[in-house]
């Protein structure tokens, strides 16, 4: 017998196979005549510009890390707004020790100037490798040769 | 909440860290010397905290609603943590500075992953297991690539998030399981009804899950590969921490979840897992660590095998294993301290001189660091004055007295093993004449750090029985 689990999972693999089995039989029923227009990306109707893989700025960092802390304070905070009352004093206080923690780190990321947009002074991140200098002219040399 | 005043007497020492961490940020927000101060206030808080657990052991109590206990063993390790936390930070002021990657937050995310284990050695819910075990990895991750222009730091703050976030997805998971038969996380709860649970595969498969995500963290053998490329790329003083008090946490988990088992029934009844990767653990790394050219990677290989020595305690299933692990715990932390503190203070700029050959005749070069660390090999090896005999020692007997003697003459075999490698280097110190003959330039604190941790080896060494004592009081 199916447990009640059981048929919920029949219904998973139903849906499954039913995807399946209309994708191959569709493979194997059309006709593939592939042409350049047909293989190039999607971009409603459009001629693809470039590839998608372009660099971000790593200053839009700044706008993901402010969203982290206020979107986990809203996260905590709403379910803490509709009972804390209930609570009484402790109750605000837990509130106001999780407030003072994540202002604190909101004070601490403005005072080290991880806020600020534009940050010209910082050159940017080279990876050192530990390579001894003396092959890497002697290769400089080959080439010159 | 806190019932009454005694609850907070009995968890201030998270309280006095998790200030201690908020006193430190505004510090290095608003001071100018907080390079200076923060080492220092650290180190006071660590020893404070770790003395005030010593002073308190005998306070055995539940506090949280049932979510955290203190007292005994659980402030045991937090002693444990917390000294070696300190001897860190010690180590840590002159070498952070040789290893060009000082950042005001190395300190506070010591900090901040003391009190990631210290949560995870109260537990008392599968819950505050988790959230203690992710304070820690997450704290571990950013010291791993502390430096962070060097792409050798880079690849082991990387390797050791990825693996470890996959360890965590484990540890997860068998929670989920063991929620779903036993509908609670109360490891309390979970213990009392085992009888009735261990019939369900489910609930196995849970276990067996939570005991591979701490086997990552404790990294035993099918799951170590991050660790030698970790502990190389890291900084020194950074894999010290990594080796001695990570570890312990690991251990500190699976002891607070398993301990509750042995003794009854179902004791046993992961014996044939823990036993084959303790098995594995030792002989892998000691046979891998002779090959080594490298001294973090021999440490490494070295500290896989010393988790499979560990692993036999837990396999043997009685409250002498867990004696034998906490002692072993403590000596092992205070050993490698001692190893990694040495290798720190001779590493020279740009990770040079981590060779095994350039330790050549640094025992004419500089002939009392070459004994104290003559002295922590002979220690590590297991040679009988100090501490690392003891360890084994226990470990041992408590397999023999759960008749599994095959299983401790492995671990004898693989120590026999071991001392080839830990003498090696010995003998490379003494008896073989380096092209250099500069004398090691070393900082009073990074000496005096080596210097305690040398002489908590020779007292656990010398007095084994009162520590033990003061485990199986509380066991």
């Amino acid at each position: 017998m199916l447990t009640e689990f059981g048929k919920v999972f029949a219904f998973i693999l139903t849906a499954v196979m039913f995807v399946l089995i209309a994708v191959f039989a569709a493979k194997l029923i059309r006709p593939a005549r592939p042409t350049k227009e047909k293989l190039t990306t999607y971009e409603c109707g459009e001629n693809p510009e470039g590839s998608p893989w372009v660099k971000f700025n790593i200053r839009f960092y700044v706008v993901a890390l402010i969203f982290l802390i206020f979107d986990v304070e809203v996260v905590m905070l709403i379910p803490w707004a509709l009972v804390y009352q209930d609570s009484g004093m402790l109750g605000f206080l837990v509130g106001a020790i999780f407030l003072i923690l994540l202002g604190l780190g909101m004070a601490y990321e403005w005072r080290k100037g991880d806020l600020e947009w534009a940050r010209p002074k910082i050159t940017p991140l080279v990876l050192t490798k530990t390579e001894p200098p003396e092959e890497k002219q002697e290769k400089e040399l080959n080439l010159g040769e | 909440m806190l019932n009454n005043i005694q609850e907070f007497y009995n968890i201030l020492p998270l309280i006095i860290i998790g200030g201690l961490i908020l006193v430190s940020l505004i510090i290095e927000m608003y001071s100018e010397s907080s390079e200076k101060i923060l080492p220092w206030l650290s180190i006071i808080g660590f020893l404070f905290v770790g003395i005030y657990s010593l002073v308190e052991v005998g306070r055995t109590s539940i506090v949280l609603q049932n979510m955290l206990a203190t007292g005994g063993v659980v402030n045991i390790f937090w002693l444990i943590f917390n000294i070696t936390a300190a001897i860190v930070c010690l180590l840590s002021i002159n070498y952070i500075k040789k290893y060009g990657a000082y950042y005001g937050e190395y300190y506070i995310i010591i900090q901040t992953s003391v009190l990631g284990m210290m949560l995870m050695a109260g537990a008392k819910d599968l819950i505050v297991i988790f959230l203690g075990l992710e304070v820690m990895s997450i704290s571990f991750y950013v010291l791993a690539g502390f430096n962070r222009n060097r792409s050798s730091a880079n690849e082991a703050s990387l390797k050791y998030f990825l693996l470890g976030a996959f360890a965590t997805g484990f540890l997860v998971y068998g929670i989920a399981l063991i929620y779903g038969k036993a509908t609670t996380t109360s490891i309390d709860a979970i213990s009392l009804n085992f009888s009735a649970l261990s019939g369900n595969v489910l609930f196995l498969t849970g276990v067996l899950l939570f005991l591979i995500g701490f086997s990552f963290k404790i990294a035993a053998f099918p799951f170590h590969m991050w660790v030698p490329d970790v502990y190389q790329g890291s900084p020194t003083t950074v894999a010290g921490l990594f080796s001695t008090a990570g570890k312990a946490a690991g251990f500190s988990a699976l002891i607070v979840t398993f301990a509750a088992l042995f003794g009854g029934p179902h004791g046993h009844l992961f014996t044939p897992y823990l036993s084959a990767i303790a098995v594995f653990s030792m002989l892998f790394g000691s046979i891998v660590a002779i090959m080594q050219t490298d001294i973090k990677r021999m440490l490494a290989y070295s500290s896989i095998a010393h988790a499979g020595y560990m692993l036999i305690g837990l396999a043997s299933g009685n409250i002498d294993g867990v004696a034998g692990i906490i002692f072993y715990l403590a000596a092992y932390s205070f050993m490698n301290l001692a190893a990694f503190g040495i290798v720190s203070i001779l590493e020279g700029k740009e990770e040079t001189n981590l060779d095994l050959d350039s330790y050549a005749g640094l025992g004419t070069r500089s002939p009392f660091i070459a004994g104290l660390f003559a002295l922590i090999m002979f220690a590590l090896a297991g040679i009988p004055p100090f501490a690392g005999f003891f360890g084994k020692y226990y470990v041992f007997i408590a397999a023999i007295k759960s008749d599994l003697t095959w299983l401790a003459m492995v671990g004898i075999l693989s120590s026999m093993i071991s001392v080839y490698f830990y003498l090696r280097l010995v003998v490379i110190m003494y008896f073989k004449s380096s092209e250099t003959e500069d004398k090691v330039s070393y900082t009073a604190s990074e000496i005096i750090a080596v210097v305690i941790a040398v002489v908590f080896v020779i007292i656990l060494g010398l007095a084994p029985g009162s520590f033990i004592d003061l485990v199986t009081k509380f066991l």
